[in-house]
């Protein structure tokens, strides 16, 4: 870069003051809460990889960890909009339960019928109607919320009841199964990953990206001669994103194939099976990039479009809002559109998962997506919150979980520890905002 | 100034009634261009709502709005945008937790041709009109919850003179601030005059506003006691139709006037 001579800084007299710490982070320009997240996740990992005598950091249970917290992600992602603007969602597992029993129904009986087995348009359209079934439940609830007035805490705890009964409703009761072949990829497992070559080119595109994005908004704050961060920082930014980035897709490239898979593909593909077993890298998983590329989108939407500055500028001050022309009642009603739409992206990775569509599918994990994003930092009295960091909070919730199952924690005690961690996240956090004001 | 043919804003017979109680009742009040007009009265004389009808907060129930001597409908805060009419609300209405640019366009952002937020154009534009209005502004990449009570505020009115307008409300624009910054705030009304825009300044403190106003209508109990040019009355006579209602030769009295014994 050749403005390297030029660089300066708003907070020059104030950075000889402070110590290197606090200017490396002023500096940089890193939310030190979610850097607090993100510390608090390696604690967690490392506790538990002490704890269960180095079962919890292997690329096995981290690739498997981050397709358990794939659907979760997804819906916080949504659920950070809504909770920004001082509303509630508590609906969430019963639309993923439902729409999951549309889909699943969709894929396994209607369309059949109609297209004949095995048809390759079936997995697209049984998709497309659960996302249409989601969206269309997520407006009514927004209709119901913004024009008719009524709490977003009522509509969605009936929405809680009225989805999940109306799930029994569409197959009296029975789990519907085998999902659609292709359908299945969105769950993951060997097949439903990318592979170690595809993996690599993923990651070697998004390194390109991130540092085409750091010098794009580099060369913008120049164009109009605003202050820009030191060179430096810029370079740490972008080494750290990128060696995460890669770092990922080691992990989930050094998870290979189980045996039996692996030798039934030898045989099938008349492959000899070599003396040390055939390594076949999974790669990936399919939800993952699902949740991944949800995130991006999401965050695109709630950072860079007009309708993403308003859901903010609502949650921060509704009046203002308002008064500033915001038709702020359409607002709430895409928000809500939007999250029924997340759940139903959600239903999918989880049917596909399962490999069936079952009544109690998605149960409490409303509870989940609201602790995810209260976790990732989301505050309840609105106006405040990130994508980035209510997937992180679902990490870390599936984190707990996972390692618990691994130390063979009971059931009951689960939920008492992550419980207990919910609360005392969410205390943390407001120590923290009290302190940094 | 009362003899210019059209006037900006006219407000005529305007009624407005919450749950049986009346606001505010058969009020007529005019604002010419260039002109500083002091609506005074006590809390809950009525004054605010008045107002309120004006920037689109409040629908009426009777009476008639005229923008340059043409009905104008005005039934929210957008109808009245569309006017040149933009309002600084007593409470500071800006989003608290985005920053100064963002406040400066809410309802209103520059996109780019992809329909993102251009938000290197903005904060350029903010950049540049705050350094007009307030040039030691710097903290732009803050949230506004960060700022003083007299940067809020000038990101109030940056707010409302980067969208052209003409017709300016302002309620109670110093109650927030402390005596230097009601000096600034002093002097950019005194700018903005300059430059033709018509200004309502709505306040319950005569001496606020007295210095800077060229005329002062009066209300209590929901009714316009009279109106009078600053320089016909003194602060005393005002003070007078603001707590007893009674009008002084000065001042052309309207329906709310103290019937004289």
């Amino acid at each position: 870069m050749a403005d390297t001579m030029q660089t300066t800084t708003t907070t020059t007299p104030r950075q000889a003051e402070t110590n290197p710490v606090t200017r490396f982070f002023r500096a940089t320009e890193v939310d030190t809460r979610l850097l607090g997240m993100i510390a608090a996740l390696l604690i967690i990992w490392v506790g538990f990889h002490i704890l269960t005598d180095g079962l919890f950091l292997t690329p096995r249970n981290l690739w498997n960890l981050t397709v358990q917290t794939s659907s979760v992600a997804v819906m916080a992602t949504g659920m950070v909009l809504v909770i920004v603007t001082r509303n509630i969602d508590l609906s969430v597992g019963s639309i993923l339960g439902f729409t999951g029993m549309i889909m699943g129904v969709m894929q396994a009986q209607i369309l059949p019928e109609l297209l004949g087995f095995g048809h390759p348009a079936i997995w697209a359209l049984a998709l497309l109607s659960g996302l249409a079934v989601g969206a269309m439940v997520g407006t009514l609830h927004g209709v119901i919320i913004a024009f008719l007035g009524v709490p977003s805490f009522i509509v969605t705890l009936g929405g809680l009841l009225v989805w999940r009964g109306a799930t029994w409703f569409v197959t009296s009761g029975q789990t519907v199964a085998p999902m659609d072949p292709t359908f299945r990829l969105m769950g993951g497992g060997t097949s439903g990953s990318i592979g170690a070559g595809w993996s690599w080119v993923l990651g070697l595109a998004a390194c390109a990206a991130l540092i085409a994005a750091i010098v794009n908004a580099r060369r913008q704050r120049k164009r109009f001669a605003f202050p820009r961060k030191p060179v430096w920082a810029e370079y740490v930014i972008g080494a750290i994103g990128c060696l995460t980035v890669l770092g990922v897709v080691l992990v989930a490239n050094s998870y290979y194939w189980p045996t039996a898979i692996a030798r039934r593909y030898a045989e099938a593909n008349s492959i000899a099976w070599p003396e040390g077993g055939l390594l076949i890298s999974h790669g990936i998983a399919v939800p993952v990039l699902i949740a991944i590329g949800v995130g991006i989108v999401m965050t695109f939407i709630a950072t860079r479009l007009r309708f993403g500055r308003y859901v903010f500028a609502i949650g921060g001050n509704p009046e203002a809002a308002e008064l500033a022309g915001i038709k702020t009642r359409w607002v709430t009603v895409r928000i809500f559109a939007l999250m029924g739409m997340l759940a139903a992206i959600a239903a999918a990775i989880s049917t596909a998962r399962l490999n069936a569509a079952t009544n109690a599918q998605g149960e409490l994990d409303e509870l989940y997506t609201i602790a995810a994003a209260v976790i990732g930092g989301t505050s309840l009295s609105g106006g405040m919150g990130t994508i980035a960091g209510a997937m992180l909070g679902a990490l870390v919730m599936q984190s707990l979980q996972s390692g618990m199952v691994l130390l063979g924690i009971d059931t009951p005690l689960q939920r008492i520890v992550v419980g207990a961690v919910l609360v005392l996240a969410v205390w943390l956090d407001t120590v923290y905002r009290a302190r940094a004001k | 100034m009362t003899d210019q043919p059209t006037p900006l804003v006219e407000m005529k017979n305007i009624s407005i009634a919450f749950g049986g109680i009346h606001a505010v009742e058969d009020a007529s009040i005019d604002l010419y261009p260039g002109e500083v007009v002091a609506l005074l009265g006590h809390n809950g004389a009525g004054k605010s709502t008045l107002i309120k009808i004006l920037s689109g907060a409040y629908r009426r129930d009777a009476g008639d709005i005229l923008i340059n001597g043409e009905p104008a409908e005005i039934k929210n805060p957008r109808d009245a945008k569309h006017y040149g009419i933009e309002t600084i609300y007593q409470t500071l209405a800006v989003a608290d937790n985005v920053d100064a640019a963002a406040n400066l366009y809410l309802g209103r952002e520059l996109q780019t041709p992809w329909g993102t937020l251009d938000d290197v154009a903005m904060e350029a534009n903010a950049r540049e009109v705050m350094g007009r209005l307030n040039p030691n502004f710097k903290r732009f990449k803050e949230p506004v919850k960060a700022l003083s009570g007299g940067q809020r505020q000038s990101v109030a009115i940056a707010r409302a003179i980067l969208f052209d307008a003409r017709i300016l409300i302002m309620d109670e624009p110093t109650a927030a601030l402390g005596p230097q910054e009601t000096a600034q705030v002093g002097d950019l009304i005194k700018q903005l005059k300059r430059e033709g825009i018509g200004i309502f300044l709505i306040s319950h403190d005569i001496h606020d506003v007295f210095d800077l106003a060229d005329r002062v209508f009066v209300m209590k109990n929901g009714q316009v006691v009279g109106h009078a040019r600053t320089q016909d009355v003194t602060k005393d006579e005002v003070l007078g139709m603001i707590i007893l209602g009674k009008c002084p030769p000065g001042a052309t009295p309207g329906p709310g006037a103290m019937v004289a014994a």
